[in-house]
């Protein structure tokens, strides 16, 4: 029992979990019982799993002890280059292939760049945030691509699939994804390798372990992730602006690290990444739906993040604390 | 004389001008448990990082029971049977026994291109056999390694090396940073190694802990090996005097 409690204590995303509940329940009272309509979870579920999204890759890559500020220029650059693509004549999912091929090169170049050159991918990555933004503005010419309604089967990635209403197909891209990268976290030994890369990278390389491929992998998946995210979003709001995504990137990171994952590596969880990211969500909107001044929203997250990482370092050094013996 | 099951001729390492081995040949014989002392920057640690494949040598011959190696990295190290334990502890923290036990060599349920599922019942089991097999007794294999002690550690490390079932054990400075009652702990495992017929090279600058549990003394100073005898055939004074 004292055992499962201190485990427990020491799950990193426990912090923002507890949180998550107090303030659905603060934003309930606070908007007399506006909060939980199916109306308001219901626009709050059409940006959750675009933002969510993007989220769990950016923990992932954390999770092995890398960074990637391009997700958000990656999210405008995917679904600009599809639609491009698309009203140039491509077939739909030839364009959409095209368009994760892409992301795929840019998550290879920021993860062989840094290994490559043994540069800080913060760097590299914040290289590419530039350098992905201006592409974007470059495919579309300054016009941004016209794609009618019905042109493009969007209702297979946006589409309502319940009849009344509330949850989009997106919902179930996100979960079905997040389920398979927690799965390669926890059950395979990519997963296993990922966090040993992440968690001390001197035993990793000395056990073996293809370090450099391993984050190369993973900055791919991230980067895989933010574009489909940013496709999702174009085509529920069917249209294709150029500067879709932007402050998305810290934001990915702000959600990772509420939901405990470490900087350093090593330290996380996928499920942690999305109550990070719902976290955000639900400030953003039950800030609006309590009346309370929306310029505060900045703020907000800002506290939140401090005091989040703050939560999960005394959660975890109080089931540190606990004493279980080791030896039998 | 038979065949030495490692051996290293004229081993030669430079590091950006500074000449870190100079020629060092050396033989290992099977079952042997062979002290490296020195002091730092002595070459101990650049021979021992080119056999476990963390560097390569610039000149020079490795050879495993009579046959030239090529040791490229820490992976064909493993293939070959030698397993290195570092200083600096060679696991991860934060992840569980069972899981540091098989890193890079995860038993796999089923695979596509070398990426597969964990068989983790199979992990705990093996791993609580494989510590059980050193005499260190933990009481989970799911208790992540940055809880135990730093003696109990290398005790796990040497388990993991015993069940990959290595021919030649490298103990890279194992006692370091431990508590005396934790270095006898060590120095157990070692001698431990010896009953069980594996090769050992137990590098130390402390000499004390070498010739605990040692029956062959090599001595290094400033690349190359000034002194190599049965530990019965010198002294603690001797060897600090050399060095």
């Amino acid at each position: 029992m004292r055992r499962l409690f201190k485990l427990a204590l020491q799950k990193p995303e426990l912090a923002s979990t507890i949180l998550l509940l107090l303030l659905v329940i603060l934003f309930e009272i606070r908007s007399n019982g506006v909060f939980i309509t199916i109306d308001n979870i219901r626009g709050v579920l059409g940006l959750l799993p675009e933002t969510a999204l993007v989220a769990v890759g950016v923990t992932l890559l954390m999770i092995c002890g890398e960074f990637d500020l391009s997700v958000g220029s990656v999210f405008a650059l995917m679904p600009m280059t599809m639609a491009v693509l698309v009203v140039g004549g491509w077939p739909f999912w030839l364009a959409v292939l095209a368009g994760l091929a892409l992301c795929a090169v840019i998550g290879f170049l920021n993860g062989y760049i840094s290994n490559r050159f043994e540069i800080p991918s913060f760097i590299t990555t914040l290289g590419m945030l530039f350098m992905a933004r201006s592409m974007t503005v470059v495919v579309s010419g300054g016009f941004p691509p016209r794609i009618k309604p019905g042109q493009v089967p969007s209702w297979i990635f946006v589409g309502f699939v319940d009849g009344g209403g509330i949850i989009r197909a997106s919902v179930l891209w996100f979960a079905g994804i997040a389920i398979l990268i927690s799965l390669l976290l926890a059950r395979t030994n990519f997963g296993n390798w990922v966090r040993a890369t992440g968690g001390f990278l001197p035993a990793a390389q000395a056990m073996g372990i293809p370090t450099g491929r391993v984050k190369i992998a993973c900055f791919m998946i991230c980067s895989i992730l933010a574009g489909f995210a940013g496709m999702m979003q174009s085509l529920r709001l069917n249209s294709f602006l150029p500067s879709i995504g932007e402050g998305m990137e810290l934001q990915a990171v702000t959600a990772a690290v509420i939901g405990g994952t470490s900087l350093a590596g090593g330290v996380g969880s996928i499920i942690g990444g999305l109550i990070g990211a719902t976290l955000i969500r639900i400030i953003d909107n039950g800030m609006v739906m309590s009346q309370i001044d929306a310029n505060w929203f900045k703020f907000a997250i800002g506290a939140l993040t401090i005091f989040a990482v703050i939560g999960n370092a005394w959660l975890r050094r109080r089931g540190r604390a606990m004493k279980v013996e080791t030896d039998r | 004389m038979n065949t030495p099951i490692i051996e290293t001729r004229n081993l030669h390492k430079w590091y950006s001008g500074v000449h870190a081995l100079k020629g060092v040949s050396l033989q290992v014989h099977k079952g042997e448990a062979l002290g490296l002392v020195g002091d730092n920057g002595a070459g101990k640690s650049t021979l021992i990082n080119i056999l476990s494949g963390l560097h390569r040598a610039d000149d020079g011959e490795i050879l495993l029971d009579g046959q030239p190696v090529d040791i490229r990295n820490p992976k064909d190290a493993m293939g070959l049977g030698i397993e290195t334990i570092y200083q600096y502890n060679s696991m991860v923290p934060l992840m569980t026994i069972s899981r540091n036990v098989f890193i890079g060599r995860e038993p796999l349920k089923w695979s596509v291109g070398g990426i597969g599922i964990l068989d983790e019942k199979k992990m705990r089991q093996d791993s609580v056999k494989a510590i059980a097999d050193v005499d260190l007794h933990l009481r989970s294999p799911d208790a992540l390694v940055g809880e135990l002690s730093g003696g109990q550690r290398q005790g796990v490390a040497i388990a993991r090396a015993m069940h990959f079932k290595s021919k030649v054990m490298i103990l890279d400075e194992p006692t370091n940073h431990l508590s005396v009652k934790e270095t006898a702990k060590v120095i157990g495992f070692v001698k431990g190694l010896k009953a069980q017929g594996v090769t050992t090279i137990f590098i130390s600058h402390n000499m004390h802990h070498v010739f605990a549990c040692c029956d062959r003394i090599v001595a290094m100073a400033l690349g190359q090996i000034v002194l190599d005898k049965p530990a019965s055939e010198t002294s603690i004074e001797e060897v600090s005097e050399i060095l």
